[in-house]
Protein backbone atom coordinates (compact mmCIF):
# COMPACT_ATOMS: atom_id res chain seq x y z
CA UNK A 1 0.00 0.00 0.00
CA UNK A 2 1.32 3.17 -0.68
CA UNK A 3 0.76 6.60 0.73
CA UNK A 4 -1.22 9.21 -1.09
CA UNK A 5 2.13 11.97 0.44
CA UNK A 6 4.02 12.10 2.93
CA UNK A 7 5.48 9.11 5.14
CA UNK A 8 5.17 7.09 8.85
CA UNK A 9 6.87 5.36 10.86
CA UNK A 10 5.38 2.94 13.20
CA UNK A 11 7.25 1.56 16.25
CA UNK A 12 10.41 2.46 14.42
CA UNK A 13 9.57 0.98 11.00
CA UNK A 14 9.29 2.83 7.66
CA UNK A 15 5.80 2.16 6.63
CA UNK A 16 6.88 2.08 2.85
CA UNK A 17 10.25 -0.13 2.51
CA UNK A 18 9.48 -1.98 6.41
CA UNK A 19 6.01 -3.63 5.39
CA UNK A 20 6.47 -7.08 6.76
CA UNK A 21 8.08 -5.65 9.84
CA UNK A 22 5.29 -3.08 10.58
CA UNK A 23 2.59 -5.68 9.63
CA UNK A 24 4.52 -7.59 12.37
CA UNK A 25 4.29 -4.87 14.97
CA UNK A 26 0.33 -4.01 14.57
CA UNK A 27 -2.64 -5.24 15.28
CA UNK A 28 -5.71 -4.55 13.40
CA UNK A 29 -9.48 -4.79 14.48
CA UNK A 30 -11.40 -3.57 11.34
CA UNK A 31 -15.06 -2.31 11.44
CA UNK A 32 -16.29 -5.01 9.24
CA UNK A 33 -15.98 -8.31 10.33
CA UNK A 34 -13.05 -9.96 9.03
CA UNK A 35 -13.23 -13.48 10.60
CA UNK A 36 -13.94 -17.15 8.47
CA UNK A 37 -17.19 -18.34 9.64
CA UNK A 38 -16.80 -21.69 8.60
CA UNK A 39 -13.81 -22.13 10.68
CA UNK A 40 -13.58 -22.73 14.74
CA UNK A 41 -12.76 -19.49 16.86
CA UNK A 42 -9.38 -21.77 17.58
CA UNK A 43 -8.81 -21.89 13.70
CA UNK A 44 -9.14 -18.49 12.96
CA UNK A 45 -6.55 -17.70 16.08
CA UNK A 46 -4.32 -20.55 14.97
CA UNK A 47 -4.35 -19.34 11.37
CA UNK A 48 -3.62 -16.01 12.30
CA UNK A 49 -0.86 -17.08 14.90
CA UNK A 50 0.90 -19.09 11.89
CA UNK A 51 0.92 -16.19 9.74
CA UNK A 52 2.16 -13.76 12.35
CA UNK A 53 5.07 -16.55 13.14
CA UNK A 54 3.64 -16.71 16.40
CA UNK A 55 6.18 -19.76 17.47
CA UNK A 56 3.54 -23.07 17.64
CA UNK A 57 4.29 -23.37 22.14
CA UNK A 58 3.85 -19.79 22.49
CA UNK A 59 1.00 -19.54 20.03
CA UNK A 60 -1.16 -22.36 22.21
CA UNK A 61 -0.93 -20.37 25.51
CA UNK A 62 -1.52 -17.13 23.77
CA UNK A 63 -4.46 -18.15 22.28
CA UNK A 64 -5.98 -19.50 25.48
CA UNK A 65 -4.76 -16.40 27.12
CA UNK A 66 -6.46 -13.95 24.46
CA UNK A 67 -9.92 -16.29 24.13
CA UNK A 68 -10.12 -16.47 28.48
CA UNK A 69 -9.31 -12.46 28.32
CA UNK A 70 -12.62 -12.20 25.62
CA UNK A 71 -14.73 -15.07 27.78
CA UNK A 72 -15.08 -16.90 24.68
CA UNK A 73 -12.62 -19.94 26.09
CA UNK A 74 -15.53 -21.81 26.73
CA UNK A 75 -16.37 -21.63 22.77
CA UNK A 76 -13.57 -21.94 21.61
CA UNK A 77 -14.41 -25.36 19.26
CA UNK A 78 -17.59 -23.51 18.01
CA UNK A 79 -17.82 -23.00 14.28
CA UNK A 80 -18.20 -18.66 14.79
CA UNK A 81 -21.01 -18.59 12.04
CA UNK A 82 -22.64 -19.02 15.44
CA UNK A 83 -21.41 -16.57 16.93
CA UNK A 84 -23.78 -13.23 17.67
CA UNK A 85 -22.26 -9.79 16.63
CA UNK A 86 -20.50 -9.15 19.92
CA UNK A 87 -18.93 -12.30 20.16
CA UNK A 88 -17.03 -12.56 17.06
CA UNK A 89 -15.69 -8.59 17.95
CA UNK A 90 -14.32 -9.79 21.02
CA UNK A 91 -12.37 -12.50 19.13
CA UNK A 92 -11.14 -10.14 16.81
CA UNK A 93 -9.96 -7.86 19.36
CA UNK A 94 -9.05 -11.39 21.24
CA UNK A 95 -6.99 -11.85 17.24
CA UNK A 96 -5.46 -8.76 16.92
CA UNK A 97 -4.04 -8.89 20.38
CA UNK A 98 -2.29 -12.61 19.27
CA UNK A 99 1.15 -11.70 18.17
CA UNK A 100 1.93 -9.07 20.90
CA UNK A 101 1.12 -5.94 18.61
CA UNK A 102 3.24 -2.25 19.47
CA UNK A 103 0.27 -0.74 18.18
CA UNK A 104 -3.78 -1.67 17.99
CA UNK A 105 -5.50 -0.06 15.55
CA UNK A 106 -9.84 -0.59 16.37
CA UNK A 107 -11.90 1.05 14.11
CA UNK A 108 -14.99 1.37 15.54
CA UNK A 109 -14.72 -1.33 17.54
CA UNK A 110 -18.61 -0.83 19.83
CA UNK A 111 -20.24 0.14 16.03
CA UNK A 112 -23.76 -1.49 16.30
CA UNK A 113 -23.51 -2.97 19.47
CA UNK A 114 -25.84 -3.47 22.36
CA UNK A 115 -24.42 -1.44 25.58
CA UNK A 116 -23.97 -4.88 27.23
CA UNK A 117 -21.59 -5.54 24.50
CA UNK A 118 -20.09 -2.23 24.13
CA UNK A 119 -19.61 -1.57 28.41
CA UNK A 120 -18.00 -5.35 27.78
CA UNK A 121 -15.59 -4.09 25.04
CA UNK A 122 -14.80 -1.33 26.67
CA UNK A 123 -13.51 -3.30 29.97
CA UNK A 124 -11.20 -5.08 27.42
CA UNK A 125 -9.66 -2.21 26.13
CA UNK A 126 -9.10 -0.47 29.68
CA UNK A 127 -7.51 -3.87 30.60
CA UNK A 128 -5.35 -3.92 27.91
CA UNK A 129 -3.65 -0.65 28.56
CA UNK A 130 -3.00 -2.24 31.76
CA UNK A 131 -1.66 -5.31 30.99
CA UNK A 132 -0.29 -5.28 27.52
CA UNK A 133 1.59 -1.95 27.20
CA UNK A 134 0.83 -1.24 24.19
CA UNK A 135 -0.86 1.84 22.38
CA UNK A 136 -4.34 2.02 20.84
CA UNK A 137 -5.75 3.83 18.31
CA UNK A 138 -9.12 4.04 18.60
CA UNK A 139 -11.66 5.33 16.34
CA UNK A 140 -15.62 6.17 17.28
CA UNK A 141 -17.89 8.51 16.50
CA UNK A 142 -19.33 8.11 20.84
CA UNK A 143 -18.44 11.39 22.35
CA UNK A 144 -18.27 9.68 25.73
CA UNK A 145 -15.76 6.53 24.21
CA UNK A 146 -13.76 9.60 23.37
CA UNK A 147 -13.39 10.77 26.96
CA UNK A 148 -10.65 7.93 28.34
CA UNK A 149 -8.56 8.61 25.74
CA UNK A 150 -5.08 10.36 26.69
CA UNK A 151 -4.73 12.76 23.45
CA UNK A 152 -7.62 13.01 20.90
CA UNK A 153 -7.37 13.90 17.37
CA UNK A 154 -10.40 15.26 15.90
CA UNK A 155 -10.73 14.86 12.00
CA UNK A 156 -12.94 16.44 9.91
CA UNK A 157 -13.23 15.79 6.30
CA UNK A 158 -10.23 14.45 6.33
CA UNK A 159 -7.99 16.97 8.36
CA UNK A 160 -7.26 16.63 11.72
CA UNK A 161 -8.51 19.67 13.28
CA UNK A 162 -7.52 19.22 16.73
CA UNK A 163 -5.28 17.23 18.98
CA UNK A 164 -4.78 17.49 22.56
CA UNK A 165 -5.78 15.99 25.30
CA UNK A 166 -9.34 15.76 26.53
CA UNK A 167 -9.59 18.25 29.37
CA UNK A 168 -7.24 20.73 27.33
CA UNK A 169 -10.03 20.58 24.19
CA UNK A 170 -12.56 21.19 26.62
CA UNK A 171 -10.42 24.04 28.30
CA UNK A 172 -10.56 25.45 24.74
CA UNK A 173 -14.21 26.06 24.46
CA UNK A 174 -13.54 28.88 26.72
CA UNK A 175 -15.50 28.08 30.34
CA UNK A 176 -19.16 27.01 30.97
CA UNK A 177 -21.36 26.65 27.98
CA UNK A 178 -24.87 28.85 28.24
CA UNK A 179 -27.71 28.25 26.22
CA UNK A 180 -30.41 30.95 26.00
CA UNK A 181 -34.10 30.70 24.51
CA UNK A 182 -35.13 34.37 23.85
CA UNK A 183 -38.79 36.06 22.25
CA UNK A 184 -35.55 37.78 19.93
CA UNK A 185 -32.52 36.08 19.36
CA UNK A 186 -31.46 38.74 17.36
CA UNK A 187 -32.04 41.88 20.01
CA UNK A 188 -30.08 39.07 22.84
CA UNK A 189 -27.60 39.02 20.45
CA UNK A 190 -26.97 42.46 19.77
CA UNK A 191 -27.65 43.12 23.75
CA UNK A 192 -25.41 40.45 24.66
CA UNK A 193 -22.62 41.95 22.34
CA UNK A 194 -22.79 45.17 23.88
CA UNK A 195 -23.29 44.44 27.85
CA UNK A 196 -20.95 41.70 27.28
CA UNK A 197 -18.42 41.63 24.38
CA UNK A 198 -19.39 37.82 23.89
CA UNK A 199 -20.86 36.53 20.44
CA UNK A 200 -23.07 34.62 20.86
CA UNK A 201 -23.84 31.84 18.30
CA UNK A 202 -27.59 30.48 17.19
CA UNK A 203 -27.93 26.63 17.32
CA UNK A 204 -30.94 24.12 17.58
CA UNK A 205 -31.31 24.79 21.41
CA UNK A 206 -31.45 28.82 20.56
CA UNK A 207 -28.28 30.61 21.82
CA UNK A 208 -25.30 29.44 22.82
CA UNK A 209 -21.91 30.38 24.01
CA UNK A 210 -19.59 30.67 26.45
CA UNK A 211 -18.05 32.18 29.60
CA UNK A 212 -15.58 31.32 32.19
CA UNK A 213 -17.58 31.14 35.13
CA UNK A 214 -20.98 30.67 34.37
CA UNK A 215 -22.63 30.40 38.03
CA UNK A 216 -21.62 34.17 38.86
CA UNK A 217 -22.27 35.14 34.70
CA UNK A 218 -26.15 34.46 34.36
CA UNK A 219 -27.26 36.60 37.43
CA UNK A 220 -25.86 39.53 35.98
CA UNK A 221 -26.78 38.48 31.90
CA UNK A 222 -30.54 37.87 33.56
CA UNK A 223 -30.60 40.95 35.22
CA UNK A 224 -29.26 43.36 32.33
CA UNK A 225 -31.32 41.36 29.41
CA UNK A 226 -34.02 43.83 28.31
CA UNK A 227 -35.71 40.69 25.91
CA UNK A 228 -37.53 38.39 27.31
CA UNK A 229 -35.58 35.26 28.92
CA UNK A 230 -37.28 32.09 28.06
CA UNK A 231 -35.34 29.18 29.04
CA UNK A 232 -31.84 29.24 30.46
CA UNK A 233 -29.22 26.66 31.05
CA UNK A 234 -25.85 25.88 31.73
CA UNK A 235 -23.53 22.47 31.61
CA UNK A 236 -19.79 21.90 31.55
CA UNK A 237 -17.97 21.89 28.02
CA UNK A 238 -18.42 18.17 26.80
CA UNK A 239 -16.22 16.54 23.85
CA UNK A 240 -19.77 17.44 22.06
CA UNK A 241 -19.15 21.30 22.64
CA UNK A 242 -15.81 20.61 21.10
CA UNK A 243 -16.61 19.00 18.16
CA UNK A 244 -19.40 21.41 17.48
CA UNK A 245 -17.08 24.58 18.18
CA UNK A 246 -14.01 22.89 15.95
CA UNK A 247 -16.65 21.70 12.80
CA UNK A 248 -19.45 23.80 13.15
CA UNK A 249 -21.61 21.22 12.34
CA UNK A 250 -23.89 18.63 14.34
CA UNK A 251 -22.17 14.91 14.47
CA UNK A 252 -23.34 12.68 11.87
CA UNK A 253 -22.98 9.19 10.54
CA UNK A 254 -20.32 9.00 7.46
CA UNK A 255 -22.34 9.99 4.67
CA UNK A 256 -19.48 7.45 2.65
CA UNK A 257 -16.19 8.50 1.13
CA UNK A 258 -14.66 12.22 1.33
CA UNK A 259 -17.68 13.65 3.02
CA UNK A 260 -16.56 11.46 6.32
CA UNK A 261 -16.42 12.98 9.40
CA UNK A 262 -14.86 10.88 12.08
CA UNK A 263 -12.99 11.57 15.27
CA UNK A 264 -10.07 9.59 15.90
CA UNK A 265 -8.99 8.69 19.63
CA UNK A 266 -6.00 7.57 20.90
CA UNK A 267 -5.68 5.60 23.56
CA UNK A 268 -1.64 5.36 25.60
CA UNK A 269 -0.89 3.75 27.94
CA UNK A 270 2.72 3.18 28.98
CA UNK A 271 5.23 1.44 31.48
CA UNK A 272 1.65 0.50 33.21
CA UNK A 273 0.67 3.82 34.20
CA UNK A 274 -2.56 4.54 33.13
CA UNK A 275 -2.79 8.07 31.54
CA UNK A 276 -6.21 9.94 31.52
CA UNK A 277 -4.81 13.05 31.06
CA UNK B 1 10.91 -20.21 3.96
CA UNK B 2 8.19 -17.66 4.80
CA UNK B 3 6.63 -17.95 1.13
CA UNK B 4 6.45 -21.66 1.52
CA UNK B 5 4.52 -20.84 5.12
CA UNK B 6 2.11 -18.96 3.98
CA UNK B 7 1.24 -21.42 0.92
CA UNK B 8 1.20 -24.18 3.45
CA UNK B 9 -1.58 -22.36 5.82
CA UNK B 10 -3.63 -21.30 3.12
CA UNK B 11 -3.20 -24.59 1.77
CA UNK B 12 -4.15 -25.79 5.17
CA UNK B 13 -7.25 -23.69 5.42
CA UNK B 14 -8.72 -24.91 2.45
CA UNK B 15 -8.33 -28.40 3.20
CA UNK B 16 -9.74 -27.49 6.39
CA UNK B 17 -12.46 -26.16 5.38
CA UNK B 18 -13.42 -28.85 3.30
CA UNK B 19 -12.74 -31.41 6.08
CA UNK B 20 -15.16 -29.59 8.15
CA UNK B 21 -18.15 -29.55 5.00
CA UNK B 22 -18.27 -32.99 3.99
CA UNK B 23 -21.81 -33.33 3.60
CA UNK B 24 -20.67 -31.04 0.28
CA UNK B 25 -19.42 -34.22 -0.83
CA UNK B 26 -22.39 -36.24 -0.36
CA UNK B 27 -24.09 -33.36 -2.82
CA UNK B 28 -21.37 -33.32 -5.28
CA UNK B 29 -22.44 -36.70 -6.46
CA UNK B 30 -25.66 -35.45 -7.47
CA UNK B 31 -25.16 -34.00 -10.69
CA UNK B 32 -22.59 -35.94 -12.29
CA UNK B 33 -24.82 -39.30 -11.29
CA UNK B 34 -27.59 -37.05 -13.28
CA UNK B 35 -25.13 -37.01 -16.54
CA UNK B 36 -23.93 -40.14 -16.71
CA UNK B 37 -27.34 -42.03 -15.77
CA UNK B 38 -29.82 -39.64 -18.27
CA UNK B 39 -27.42 -38.05 -20.36
CA UNK B 40 -25.21 -41.23 -20.74
CA UNK B 41 -28.37 -43.46 -21.01
CA UNK B 42 -30.46 -41.04 -23.22
CA UNK B 43 -27.75 -40.44 -25.54
CA UNK B 44 -26.13 -44.11 -25.72
CA UNK B 45 -29.83 -45.64 -26.99
CA UNK B 46 -29.31 -43.36 -29.70
CA UNK B 47 -25.93 -43.89 -31.11
CA UNK B 48 -23.76 -46.09 -32.89
CA UNK B 49 -21.08 -44.54 -31.05
CA UNK B 50 -18.00 -43.94 -33.30
CA UNK B 51 -18.65 -46.94 -35.87
CA UNK B 52 -18.07 -49.07 -33.05
CA UNK B 53 -14.36 -48.41 -33.33
CA UNK B 54 -13.57 -49.11 -29.83
CA UNK B 55 -15.17 -51.28 -27.17
CA UNK B 56 -16.58 -48.63 -25.34
CA UNK B 57 -20.59 -48.02 -25.23
CA UNK B 58 -21.11 -44.13 -24.66
CA UNK B 59 -21.77 -44.28 -21.02
CA UNK B 60 -17.98 -45.75 -20.40
CA UNK B 61 -17.00 -43.30 -23.39
CA UNK B 62 -18.21 -40.07 -21.22
CA UNK B 63 -17.13 -41.65 -17.75
CA UNK B 64 -13.97 -39.86 -17.61
CA UNK B 65 -15.42 -36.67 -18.94
CA UNK B 66 -17.81 -36.51 -16.64
CA UNK B 67 -14.95 -37.09 -14.00
CA UNK B 68 -12.87 -34.17 -15.77
CA UNK B 69 -16.61 -32.16 -15.27
CA UNK B 70 -16.36 -32.58 -11.71
CA UNK B 71 -12.17 -31.54 -11.25
CA UNK B 72 -13.25 -28.79 -13.99
CA UNK B 73 -15.85 -27.40 -11.75
CA UNK B 74 -14.86 -28.03 -8.83
CA UNK B 75 -11.47 -26.27 -10.08
CA UNK B 76 -12.75 -23.27 -11.27
CA UNK B 77 -15.04 -22.53 -8.09
CA UNK B 78 -12.10 -23.50 -5.53
CA UNK B 79 -9.88 -20.46 -7.00
CA UNK B 80 -13.39 -18.26 -7.66
CA UNK B 81 -14.02 -18.76 -3.97
CA UNK B 82 -11.65 -15.77 -2.83
CA UNK B 83 -14.83 -13.70 -3.94
CA UNK B 84 -16.35 -15.02 -0.82
CA UNK B 85 -13.47 -14.37 0.98
CA UNK B 86 -13.54 -10.93 -0.02
CA UNK B 87 -17.38 -10.73 0.64
CA UNK B 88 -17.33 -11.83 4.44
CA UNK B 89 -14.50 -10.06 4.99
CA UNK B 90 -11.64 -12.54 5.72
CA UNK B 91 -9.68 -12.02 2.79
CA UNK B 92 -9.09 -8.36 4.68
CA UNK B 93 -6.99 -10.86 7.11
CA UNK B 94 -4.85 -12.47 4.51
CA UNK B 95 -3.87 -9.18 2.67
CA UNK B 96 -2.57 -7.34 5.75
CA UNK B 97 -0.62 -10.49 7.37
CA UNK B 98 3.11 -10.12 6.72
CA UNK B 99 3.13 -12.62 3.82
CA UNK B 100 3.31 -12.27 0.29
CA UNK B 101 0.45 -11.91 -1.93
CA UNK B 102 1.83 -14.35 -4.10
CA UNK B 103 2.38 -16.70 -1.92
CA UNK B 104 -0.95 -16.65 -1.04
CA UNK B 105 -2.58 -16.88 -4.58
CA UNK B 106 -0.34 -20.11 -4.80
CA UNK B 107 -1.44 -21.35 -1.74
CA UNK B 108 -4.90 -20.81 -2.95
CA UNK B 109 -4.32 -22.60 -6.49
CA UNK B 110 -3.03 -25.76 -4.37
CA UNK B 111 -5.53 -26.26 -2.50
CA UNK B 112 -8.24 -25.74 -4.49
CA UNK B 113 -6.62 -28.06 -7.05
CA UNK B 114 -5.99 -31.02 -4.10
CA UNK B 115 -9.96 -30.24 -3.31
CA UNK B 116 -10.33 -30.94 -6.81
CA UNK B 117 -8.09 -33.85 -7.10
CA UNK B 118 -10.22 -35.59 -4.01
CA UNK B 119 -13.51 -34.38 -5.67
CA UNK B 120 -12.09 -36.11 -8.94
CA UNK B 121 -11.26 -39.52 -6.81
CA UNK B 122 -14.43 -39.51 -5.40
CA UNK B 123 -15.96 -40.13 -8.71
CA UNK B 124 -14.42 -42.89 -8.79
CA UNK B 125 -17.30 -45.17 -7.00
CA UNK B 126 -19.52 -44.85 -10.28
CA UNK B 127 -16.59 -47.35 -12.06
CA UNK B 128 -18.67 -50.33 -10.91
CA UNK B 129 -22.02 -49.07 -12.16
CA UNK B 130 -20.18 -47.72 -15.36
CA UNK B 131 -18.69 -51.38 -15.89
CA UNK B 132 -14.92 -50.48 -16.43
CA UNK B 133 -12.45 -51.90 -14.50
CA UNK B 134 -9.14 -49.83 -13.57
CA UNK B 135 -6.33 -51.03 -11.69
CA UNK B 136 -4.27 -48.85 -8.83
CA UNK B 137 -1.76 -48.16 -10.79
CA UNK B 138 -4.30 -46.33 -13.10
CA UNK B 139 -5.68 -44.26 -9.55
CA UNK B 140 -2.34 -43.52 -8.63
CA UNK B 141 -1.87 -42.30 -12.50
CA UNK B 142 -5.00 -40.41 -12.40
CA UNK B 143 -4.22 -38.63 -9.12
CA UNK B 144 -1.29 -36.54 -10.82
CA UNK B 145 -3.54 -35.89 -14.18
CA UNK B 146 -6.35 -34.46 -12.16
CA UNK B 147 -3.92 -32.35 -9.97
CA UNK B 148 -2.20 -30.69 -12.86
CA UNK B 149 -5.04 -30.38 -14.71
CA UNK B 150 -7.17 -28.99 -11.45
CA UNK B 151 -3.75 -26.23 -10.64
CA UNK B 152 -4.00 -24.57 -13.53
CA UNK B 153 -7.86 -24.44 -13.46
CA UNK B 154 -7.98 -22.97 -10.05
CA UNK B 155 -5.62 -20.60 -11.42
CA UNK B 156 -7.43 -19.65 -13.97
CA UNK B 157 -10.65 -19.00 -11.19
CA UNK B 158 -8.25 -16.89 -8.61
CA UNK B 159 -7.37 -14.93 -12.13
CA UNK B 160 -11.19 -14.52 -12.42
CA UNK B 161 -11.80 -13.90 -8.65
CA UNK B 162 -9.18 -10.84 -8.44
CA UNK B 163 -11.05 -8.93 -11.66
CA UNK B 164 -14.70 -9.62 -10.64
CA UNK B 165 -16.00 -7.92 -7.13
CA UNK B 166 -19.35 -8.95 -6.75
CA UNK B 167 -21.10 -11.93 -5.81
CA UNK B 168 -23.50 -11.04 -8.55
CA UNK B 169 -20.89 -11.73 -10.96
CA UNK B 170 -20.50 -15.74 -10.05
CA UNK B 171 -23.39 -16.08 -12.44
CA UNK B 172 -21.67 -14.74 -14.96
CA UNK B 173 -18.92 -16.87 -14.67
CA UNK B 174 -20.80 -20.01 -14.31
CA UNK B 175 -22.15 -19.12 -17.47
CA UNK B 176 -19.56 -17.53 -19.82
CA UNK B 177 -16.68 -19.30 -18.77
CA UNK B 178 -17.16 -22.58 -17.13
CA UNK B 179 -20.15 -24.12 -19.55
CA UNK B 180 -17.98 -22.97 -22.65
CA UNK B 181 -14.66 -25.17 -21.28
CA UNK B 182 -17.01 -28.19 -20.88
CA UNK B 183 -18.76 -27.96 -23.50
CA UNK B 184 -16.19 -27.22 -25.65
CA UNK B 185 -14.35 -30.32 -24.95
CA UNK B 186 -14.63 -33.98 -25.82
CA UNK B 187 -15.49 -34.68 -22.08
CA UNK B 188 -19.25 -35.66 -24.14
CA UNK B 189 -18.34 -36.61 -27.57
CA UNK B 190 -15.44 -37.07 -29.84
CA UNK B 191 -13.60 -34.38 -32.04
CA UNK B 192 -12.48 -36.62 -34.50
CA UNK B 193 -15.41 -36.00 -36.74
CA UNK B 194 -16.99 -32.40 -35.67
CA UNK B 195 -16.88 -29.72 -38.47
CA UNK B 196 -13.48 -27.56 -38.36
CA UNK B 197 -16.11 -24.29 -36.30
CA UNK B 198 -16.27 -26.69 -33.89
CA UNK B 199 -13.47 -29.14 -34.37
CA UNK B 200 -10.42 -26.02 -33.62
CA UNK B 201 -12.08 -24.56 -30.85
CA UNK B 202 -11.92 -27.92 -28.90
CA UNK B 203 -8.52 -28.33 -29.87
CA UNK B 204 -7.75 -24.97 -28.58
CA UNK B 205 -9.69 -25.68 -25.53
CA UNK B 206 -7.31 -26.26 -23.04
CA UNK B 207 -9.76 -28.34 -21.06
CA UNK B 208 -9.89 -30.70 -23.62
CA UNK B 209 -6.16 -31.93 -23.52
CA UNK B 210 -7.40 -32.47 -19.48
CA UNK B 211 -10.40 -34.39 -20.94
CA UNK B 212 -8.19 -36.26 -22.75
CA UNK B 213 -5.46 -37.04 -20.45
CA UNK B 214 -7.67 -38.59 -17.73
CA UNK B 215 -9.99 -40.28 -20.87
CA UNK B 216 -6.86 -42.17 -21.95
CA UNK B 217 -5.95 -42.93 -18.30
CA UNK B 218 -9.21 -44.09 -17.67
CA UNK B 219 -10.09 -46.51 -20.77
CA UNK B 220 -7.55 -48.55 -22.28
CA UNK B 221 -8.03 -49.39 -26.04
CA UNK B 222 -8.03 -53.13 -27.00
CA UNK B 223 -4.69 -54.43 -28.86
CA UNK B 224 -4.79 -53.00 -32.27
CA UNK B 225 -7.55 -50.45 -31.66
CA UNK B 226 -7.03 -46.69 -32.63
CA UNK B 227 -6.38 -44.53 -29.26
CA UNK B 228 -8.73 -42.62 -28.20
CA UNK B 229 -6.58 -39.62 -27.77
CA UNK B 230 -7.33 -36.58 -29.81
CA UNK B 231 -5.66 -36.06 -33.21
CA UNK B 232 -4.45 -32.51 -34.45
CA UNK B 233 -2.93 -31.77 -37.48
CA UNK B 234 -3.09 -35.99 -38.01
CA UNK B 235 -0.94 -36.71 -34.55
CA UNK B 236 -2.18 -38.23 -31.99
CA UNK B 237 -2.03 -36.66 -28.34
CA UNK B 238 -0.22 -39.11 -26.02
CA UNK B 239 -0.99 -38.56 -22.45
CA UNK B 240 2.49 -37.52 -21.98
CA UNK B 241 1.80 -34.80 -24.39
CA UNK B 242 -1.22 -33.94 -22.81
CA UNK B 243 0.09 -33.31 -19.17
CA UNK B 244 2.85 -31.32 -21.13
CA UNK B 245 0.02 -28.66 -22.80
CA UNK B 246 -1.68 -28.52 -19.25
CA UNK B 247 1.25 -27.93 -17.57
CA UNK B 248 2.78 -25.18 -19.67
CA UNK B 249 -1.05 -24.01 -19.55
CA UNK B 250 -0.99 -24.04 -16.12
CA UNK B 251 2.31 -22.44 -15.26
CA UNK B 252 0.86 -19.81 -17.50
CA UNK B 253 -2.38 -19.05 -15.59
CA UNK B 254 -0.31 -19.70 -12.08
CA UNK B 255 1.72 -16.92 -13.30
CA UNK B 256 -1.19 -14.48 -14.59
CA UNK B 257 -2.78 -15.34 -11.09
CA UNK B 258 0.04 -14.44 -9.06
CA UNK B 259 0.36 -11.26 -10.84
CA UNK B 260 -3.42 -10.52 -10.91
CA UNK B 261 -3.52 -11.12 -7.30
CA UNK B 262 -0.86 -9.05 -6.05
CA UNK B 263 -1.82 -6.21 -7.83
CA UNK B 264 -5.67 -5.94 -7.08
CA UNK B 265 -6.32 -3.47 -4.08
Amino acid sequence: MKPTSGGATLNGYDVRRQQNQVRNSLGLVFQDPSLDIRLTALQNLSFHAFVYNVPRAVARKRIEEVLRMVELWDRRGEEVRNYSGGMRRRLEIARGLLHHPKVLFLDEPTLGLDPQTRNHIWNYILELRKQENITIFLTTHYMDEAEIADRIAIIDYGRIVALDTPEALKRSVGGDVITLRTENDDRAIEEIREHHHIEARRDSDGLCFEVVNGEEFIPGLVGALETEIRSISMHRPTLDDVFLKLTGREIREEAGGEAAMKRQITLRQAGGRRFFG
Amino acid sequence: MSNLRAMYIIWYRDILRFWRDRARLVTSFAQPFLFLVIIGTGLSSGLALMGGATDYNYIQYMYPGIIAMVVLFTGIMGGVSIVWDREFGFLKEVLVAPISRGAVAVGKALGGATIATAQGLVMLVFVPFVGVSISVAQVFLLIPLMFVFAFSLTSLGILIASRIKTMESFQVVMQLMIFPLFFLSPALFPVERLPSWLGVPVRLNPVSYGVDSLRQAVLTPAEGAPSLGISILGHTMSIGEDVAILALFGLIMAGLAVWSFRNQE
